[in-house]
């Protein structure tokens, strides 16, 4: 992506590894262990307030997952209209370290997703902004469209 | 108890769109009515408790009512409003620093869905801004969820709206009063997979008022007094899956409706089989599914069941919403738990009309849940 026409919607909660490949980040309780997606303040399981950088990788599967049908009213900010407006997936991604992120999915199909399929995340574009540079945020898709390069046609 | 306290009038604006009509004036019609129901007059409140999401503060009714120099509070706890402002007014009466005293909720939301800030959530504007922080993608997620751990089909999910439309149209006061079959429900437009157009409640307008007084002051009011036997709020623990949470957590603990429920029925002393009639908040067709549950009315599972035998019909031994709850009234957020109370206490009075639960109910029990994950319970008796 080039960085002069895109805008990142969520920086605070990407972090680039050394290959240059966007995770997720958020924050990790120093005394209770607990996870949390975007970073807390405070623990509110123990209420520590003593909290490290934590981050939780590209990779996860389906926990729930819902279509978003209609065209959501502000703040969203695709650009869109009632007449361009793209349906879109949403879910919940359960991590590895089990916290489940919520996050748009690439497909909107109910045929396609099934609670439990592998997912994996990457940086795509939602909509652009009234100067016209793309808005890009965090979105999980089924795994194997990272393998084949092509979305799941399963 | 010496100190219980009783609901002694009951009033409303009919819920639905009203054009040229604020909400403010259809929560001074509310109380109004409460009051003539009560046999009062205004200047006899020695405290009240209100609410509202969109339609302005709870405290400027006394501009309508009278400037009668009472303690009136604003109250703003999401869908569980009203029922925040009930509990604030019976805790002011056990207290003993009033006598009477007014819960009151009134709303009026632009149409479609509501469109919340995350700042004022404590959520970063990414969230809102891509698309995530609508109220159904959580009731539809939630549902989903629920729906694969525990076995139940869309069958239940239709079922819940069709008894919704099948008991409004009973009700003269509510918004929608059109019955569906089976099919317009299964058939109507995909809002938020799994939930369809006719299994969603939708922002409206309207107001809802409740007078209360000391149980032992009570019969001077009302002939018959309905006594709350409970009443409960609690919000979320660590751990709940609750709305507009960018993230949920590795180990997921009980619903805030759980504990408020556990709190209810230990402070009435009474279990979930001794109640005749039933209000639980529903948003949509699977929040009052998973609430069914959640409150202890039967299993987790079980509740596809109940809903095909007809138990929770008016004529079912779980009368559940028989006003059509917020499926076919719609939800004026600050109004809508003062509805469930109201409706509860006009099947207890005997004088619900032709969706009256038969048999003389003694006992009711209201749930409301709002955002951002608190939940308020109500135990009513016959008194």
């Amino acid at each position: 992506m080039n960085a002069d026409n895109f805008v990142l919607a969520c920086p605070s909660a990407i972090e680039h590894d050394v290959h240059g490949t966007a995770t997720l980040v958020g924050n990790q309780c120093a005394d209770c262990g607990e996870t949390y997606f975007p970073a807390a303040s405070g623990c509110t399981r123990c209420t520590s307030t003593n909290l490290n950088r934590f981050n939780f990788g590209r990779h996860g599967t389906l926990w729930t997952w819902t279509i978003q049908s209609f065209l959501p009213k502000t703040p969203y900010n695709s650009g869109e209209t009632d007449a361009s407006f793209k349906p879109y997936g949403v879910g919940y991604i359960e991590m590895p370290c089990g916290i489940k992120i919520e996050s748009r999915l690439s497909v909107a199909d109910a045929d396609k997703l099934k609670i439990g399929m592998p997912m994996t995340m990457s940086l795509k574009t939602y909509g652009k902004t009234p100067e016209g540079a793309n808005l890009v945020t965090f979105v999980f898709s089924p795994a194997e469209s990272d393998i084949r390069g092509v979305q799941c046609n399963e | 108890m010496s100190n219980d306290v009783a609901i002694i009038g009951v009033g409303m604006h009919r819920f639905g769109r009203f054009d040229g009509v604020s909400g403010r004036a259809q929560g001074a019609h509310a109380v109004r009515e409460a009051l003539k129901d009560a046999g009062i007059t205004w200047d006899q409140v020695q405290v009240a408790y209100g609410g509202s999401q969109d339609a302005g503060n709870a405290d400027a009714l006394a501009n309508d009512l009278g400037l009668t120099g009472l303690p009136f509070v604003n109250v703003a706890n999401g869908c569980a409003t009203g029922g925040s402002s009930l509990a604030a007014v019976i805790a002011a009466i056990r207290s003993g620093s009033a006598d009477i005293g007014v819960a009151v909720g009134f709303d009026k939301h632009p149409r479609g869905a509501f469109n919340p800030l995350p700042k004022d959530w404590g959520l970063e504007d990414w969230y809102g801004e891509t698309g995530l922080m609508l109220t159904t993608q959580f009731f539809a997620m939630k549902t989903r969820r629920y729906m694969h751990e525990y076995g139940i089909t869309e069958d239940a999910l239709i079922r819940v709206a069709q008894r919704a439309s099948r008991n409004g149209a009973l009700n003269p006061s509510a918004w929608r009063r059109q019955e569906f079959d089976y099919e317009e429900v299964a058939e109507s437009s995909a809002v938020s997979l799994p939930l369809r157009k006719f299994m969603f409640c939708n922002p409206a307008e309207g107001g809802a008022a409740i007078v209360l007084c000391s149980a032992k002051l009570a019969k001077k009011y009302q002939a018959i007094p309905v006594i709350i036997r409970s009443a409960a709020v609690r919000t979320r623990h660590h751990g709940s899956f609750e709305v507009f949470s960018p993230a949920l957590m590795a180990q997921q603990v009980s619903a805030p409706t759980v504990t408020a429920s556990k709190a209810a029925f230990e402070e009435a002393g009474v279990e979930p089989e001794d109640i005749n009639v039933i209000q639980l908040q529903d948003t949509d067709s699977g929040s009052e599914i998973i609430h069914m549950a959640e409150n202890g009315f039967c299993e987790h599972g079980e509740q596809e069941k109940l809903l095909r035998e007809g138990a929770t019909e008016i004529n079912g031994r779980l009368p559940i919403n028989t006003d059509g709850g917020c499926l076919a009234n719609g939800e004026p957020v600050g109004a809508s738990g003062l509805r469930q109370v109201i409706e509860i206490s006009l099947q207890l009075r005997g004088q619900a009309g032709v969706r009256q639960v038969p048999n003389n109910p003694r006992l009711g029990y209201t749930h409301v849940y709002g955002a951002p994950g608190v939940s308020g319970v109500t135990i009513l008796e016959r008194g």
